[in-house]
């Protein structure tokens, strides 16, 4: 990290961590998180259950508060103050694992909602844009209907869709294939890898292994709330220097 | 690239953020806004809680046997203390009140049974309280044989009719109820519309009206010359009432239960009743416990109505026992009374249903 | 049932009573055969009792004068009236106090069950509570206790408690004061119409606007200011044309101004209490049935938490509070019918009551008290069917 943080001086970086640490209670989720990602930079995060991943991403846009140490999003310093927040949330897209969509509202509805009472778009306007993007997760045809008439990988592609109708500078990704069916993994993915080749930057906690190599510029892995391991796919895969990351990886590459 | 070889131990959250403190700043005080409601929540429990302690226990008179003897401005429980017997038996004789208990004693002992999940043998227990503990009860109130004097009906009252006319009521109405459920799911249409009908009548109309009419009309159905005790018809109305709700009920358990498991039933050669009785209703009972404990509560608190088709039941013996013009004047003690002894049940019976579902959903997750 | 093997083209036909079919078809014949069996010996048995006591049936009675008077009426009523006003006039006493009740409820339930899931720690314990207490006590004896204990230990009508002279409380009831409406007065619900429907028309503007361009106006606020501040300005602007009619003690009791009996003050109150009681959980879980992901879908969408609540969780809450709210307020109506109790002159009260026992027409009086109730019932549930069919969720 050291050298790239050098190279890419000048320039903001989108997402900044400096030590961050969080607590539930009394337990100790994240732990002296350093973390810096660079417009256009697709990172993920893997590491098994409950080492604080999905915690470290939703600090980013606060749906997590973390309690010591300082995150920068955008060049903006996340505090509480209530409009901040917004507008950092405004520029970072979130993608969930169990897609969240609101079933009251249809495909369209949902995708236009924020875009119509946060950016005050015309209707019109906002459709377009909602259809732009439906088109290009593959789903346009479908934008009439109700989310729970969609399959689970139908589902996730909306959602990606609904996120990036903000424009956002930063996507986040927690999880979004662990939920579906095998047969529908690929479709989420491929437009996951689609939004990377187009310059998105992205921050993954994902177990697809797969999608790490082929579009990762870096692979983060954690344990008990800290970065252990930090490195490019490659080194990552094939040279993994900790033990933690070695045990890890023969567990989910073993069989 | 970046590997961190060493662990970083845990530490503990800063101060601000847990113990005591943080915790007052997080629940109580954790804008201007939720500061004032907190205030005046500590406001408004003050105002109400300070008078009632007043009233109920520093001020109130406990030992003795008139009037006389509540001089002081608080609540007079001398009055619930001397009319206590009269309350719980109603004018049951008072040489024969050991019948009343050892009832009371065995329902408890079989409900407790029931209730605690580790006692074996839970299938017959029930049994036994569904089938015979309402006989060998009926021998023991109402007398007549096995040497005990008849103690007729209208001398019941009190805690005790409440609770007679509550698990009688329950009791009649699950069969009824199961068999209306069942019949409400049937494909034999006037056999459906039957029991639609059946049902959505009696959960349509006031329980007061249903008493009235099992007061006044019931007579009147029944061939001349043929009289029904009061307490029965109260009990047939009750009956009636409670097992269209039952049927709601047990139909919402019975929904439950996957269809696969009706299917793999018929798949294995079991014909209807067996399929039900050996494997649907079984599994449905289970799921159905919260919400017949549920109803259950609504009875026993609806079992007040009686009053008003004469029967004295816990309330209506309070009620009667305020116009006695010895101990004019305390209603409130009578009432606080009896509110108490139905929160105590009504409290500690929705406690173990939200138990149970708890429960049930903790075993499904699995 | 569900499970239905297909017949058996070949072989012999089985004997009727294992024909599937058949065997329904009996079934059927047969309890068709008990229940009218059953209600013939009724019916029988009925008209034997009827001729033994001298009772005609019919509903002749109707016509007949009532010779007793009624606490409270909605409409004209004296001892003169006829039994079919008497329904009437109970049937109109039931409908207020159940109306007043669902109102009163409604906004006390809502509270205490918002109030249940707040973040402040003892404001969600004394709305819980709230709760418990009032849900697991009788609502007859929470009559009692408001009528019994509370309104008729009031002090006499010399001695009536007052707030400002105008308003009195006593053992006899509520007095307040009456508006008297002079003749320029008629223009201030004139302008109230007018708010209202210069309301209606903002706020569909509004939202075509919202539509059209993005920007929208606070309509909601515009709309409250308009409908209350109006007939305000105006009722200032032609001098206040409303003298009261303040209730004046007069030897023992109270003249002019409206009153409020205290049955119906006990009634109204314990209704309101008990039932607010179940809708509060009714609210607390509504709301908690909807996931938090959709909090935080809204949230990561950077809506303001106001209109998270506006746009995402209040219209998901709603699908699941009005199907049981509705039944609240059903069981509120059929709850009022304890009336009886404390003597409000509701339907139950005046009519299976009094009229029942001056009469003798048991069965045609309760019959039409039931008819009332199972019409009202009939008539919620379909609302209910249409409401669910409108909002469910589609689902695949």
């Amino acid at each position: 990290m050291n050298e790239q943080a050098t190279r890419a001086g000048a320039e903001t970086p989108m997402v900044e961590m400096r030590g961050v640490n969080k607590w539930y209670g009394d337990f100790h989720v994240l732990r002296d998180i350093d973390l810096e990602v660079k417009r256009g930079e697709r990172i993920v995060i893997c590491g098994p259950s409950g080492s604080g991943k999905s915690t470290l991403i939703r600090c980013i846009n606060h749906l997590e508060e973390h309690q010591a140490g300082e995150i920068v999003v955008g060049g903006v310093p996340l505090t509480q103050d209530v409009k901040r927040i917004e507008q950092i949330r405004r520029s970072v897209g979130m993608v969930f694992q169990h897609f969240n969509l609101f079933p009251h509202l249809t495909v369209l509805e949902n995708c236009c909602l924020a875009p119509m009472w946060v950016q005050k778009k015309p209707r019109r306007e906002a459709e377009e844009l909602a259809m732009r993007y439906l088109e290009r997760v593959q789903i346009a045809e479908q934008a009439r209907k109700y989310p729970g008439q969609l399959s689970g990988g139908q589902q996730q592609r909306v959602a990606i869709a609904r996120s990036l109708c903000m424009h956002p500078d930063v996507m986040l990704f927690d999880e979004p294939t662990s939920a579906l069916d095998p047969e529908m993994i690929k479709e989420v993915l491929d437009v996951m890898v689609e939004l990377a080749r187009e310059g998105m930057t992205m921050l993954c906690v994902t177990h697809e292994m797969g999608f790490a190599k082929t579009v990762a510029d870096r692979v983060i892995f954690m344990d008990q709330g800290q970065i252990i391991e930090e490195n490019a796919p490659e080194t990552f895969f094939n040279n993994p220097q900790s033990e933690r990351t070695q045990l890890f990886l023969s567990q989910i590459l073993g069989h | 690239m970046t590997i961190q070889l060493k662990m970083i131990e845990a530490r503990p959250a800063p101060k601000n953020t847990v113990g005591p403190l943080a915790w007052l700043r997080a629940n109580l005080f954790s804008g201007p806004v939720n500061t004032v409601f907190t205030l005046l929540g500590f406001y408004l429990l003050f105002v109400l809680l300070t008078p009632t302690i007043q009233w109920a226990f520093i001020n109130a008179d406990w030992v003795g046997t008139s009037r006389d003897d509540c001089s002081r401005e608080g609540a007079c429980w001398v009055f619930v203390n001397a009319r206590l017997t009269q309350f719980i038996y109603g004018l049951y004789p008072r040489t024969e009140l050991w019948r009343v208990n050892i009832v009371f004693a065995s329902f408890a002992v079989l409900i407790a049974w029931l209730a605690i999940p580790r006692l074996p043998f839970k299938r017959w227990v029930a049994l036994a309280t569904l089938l015979a503990f309402p006989v060998f009860a009926y021998f023991m109130l109402y007398g007549g044989h096995f040497g005990l004097s008849v103690v007729p009906t209208h001398r019941w009252g009190g805690l005790m009719l409440t609770l007679i006319l509550a698990v009688v009521g329950m009791v009649a109405a699950l069969p009824i109820g199961i068999l209306l459920a069942l019949g409400r799911r049937s494909q034999m249409p006037i056999v459906k519309s039957f029991c639609v009908v059946f049902i959505e009548f009696w959960r349509g109309v006031p329980l007061i009206t249903i008493l009235f009419m099992a007061s006044v009309m019931l007579p009147l159905f029944l061939p001349t010359g043929m009289s029904v005790d009061r307490l029965v018809r109260a009990l047939i109305g009750i009956t009636l009432f409670q097992s269209a709700y039952m049927a709601e009920v047990i139909r919402g358990g019975l929904q439950a239960i996957p269809k696969g498991q009706e299917e793999a039933a018929a798949a294995l050669g079991m014909g209807y009743w067996k399929r039900m009785g050996l494997i649907v209703l079984p599994q449905a009972l289970k799921m159905m416990i919260p919400g017949i404990v549920n109803t259950f509560i609504s009875l026993f608190k609806d079992t007040t109505l009686v009053m008003i088709i004469g029967l004295f039941d816990l309330l209506g013996i309070v009620q009667a026992a305020l116009s006695d013009s010895r101990w004019l004047g305390f209603a409130l003690e009578g009432y606080v009374f009896a509110a108490f002894m139905f929160w105590i049940f009504c409290f500690s019976m929705s406690r173990y249903s939200q138990y149970l579902e708890r429960k049930l959903h903790t075993g499904h997750k699995r | 049932m569900s499970v239905r093997p297909k017949a058996h083209t070949l072989g012999p036909k089985p004997p009727f009573w294992r024909d599937r079919a058949k065997r329904a078809l009996i079934f059927q014949v047969l309890l068709i055969a008990a229940v009218a069996a059953f209600l013939l010996y009724i019916i029988g048995n009925t008209q034997a009792n009827l001729a033994a006591r001298g009772i005609t049936t019919g509903f002749g009675f109707l016509e007949r004068t009532a010779g007793f008077g009624i606490g409270q009426s909605l409409i004209e009523y004296s001892s003169q009236s006829t039994y079919g006003r008497t329904f009437v006039v109970g049937l109109l006493n039931t409908l207020l106090v159940s109306a007043l009740g669902v109102v009163a409820a409604t906004i006390i339930g809502f509270t205490v069950g918002i109030a249940r899931l707040s973040p402040n720690w003892l404001i969600a314990r004394l709305a819980s509570g709230y709760i418990e207490i009032f849900r697991n006590i009788p609502l007859l004896l929470q009559i009692f206790f408001w009528y019994f204990a509370v309104l008729r230990t009031m002090p006499s009508a010399r001695d009536s408690y007052s707030l400002g002279e105008v308003i009195f409380l006593n053992v006899r009831g509520l007095y307040l004061p009456e508006p008297l409406f002079e003749s320029g007065f008629g223009l201030i619900p004139l302008t109230f119409g007018v708010a209202i429907v210069a309301s209606i028309a903002l706020v569909v503007w509004n939202k075509r606007r919202h539509e059209a361009t993005g920007k929208r106006l606070p309509a909601g606020w515009i709309s409250l200011a308009l409908i209350f501040g109006l007939p305000l300005l105006v009722l200032v602007a032609t001098g206040v044309p409303v003298t009261w009619d303040v209730p004046e003690l007069r030897g023992f009791n109270f003249r002019g101004g409206i009153t409020i009996i205290p049955e119906f003050l006990a009634l109204w109150l314990a209704l309101s209490i008990y039932t607010a009681s179940f809708i509060a959980e009714i609210v607390r879980s509504g709301i908690q049935a909807i996931s938090h992901g959709q909090t935080e879908a809204a949230q990561a969408l950077s809506l303001p938490q106001k209109l998270v609540l506006r746009l995402v969780i209040v219209p998901q809450a709603l699908r699941v509070i009005i199907p049981p709210l509705t039944s609240q307020y059903l069981n509120l109506i059929k709850n009022s019918s304890l009336a009886t109790a404390i003597g409000y002159p509701d339907l139950v009260s005046v009519f299976a009551g009094t009229t029942l026992n001056q009469t003798g027409q048991a069965i045609e009086v309760i019959s039409m008290t039931m008819a009332v109730y199972l019409i009202i019932s009939l008539l919620v549930s379909m609302f209910m069917n249409w409401f669910n069919a409108r909002v469910a969720l589609v689902e695949r």
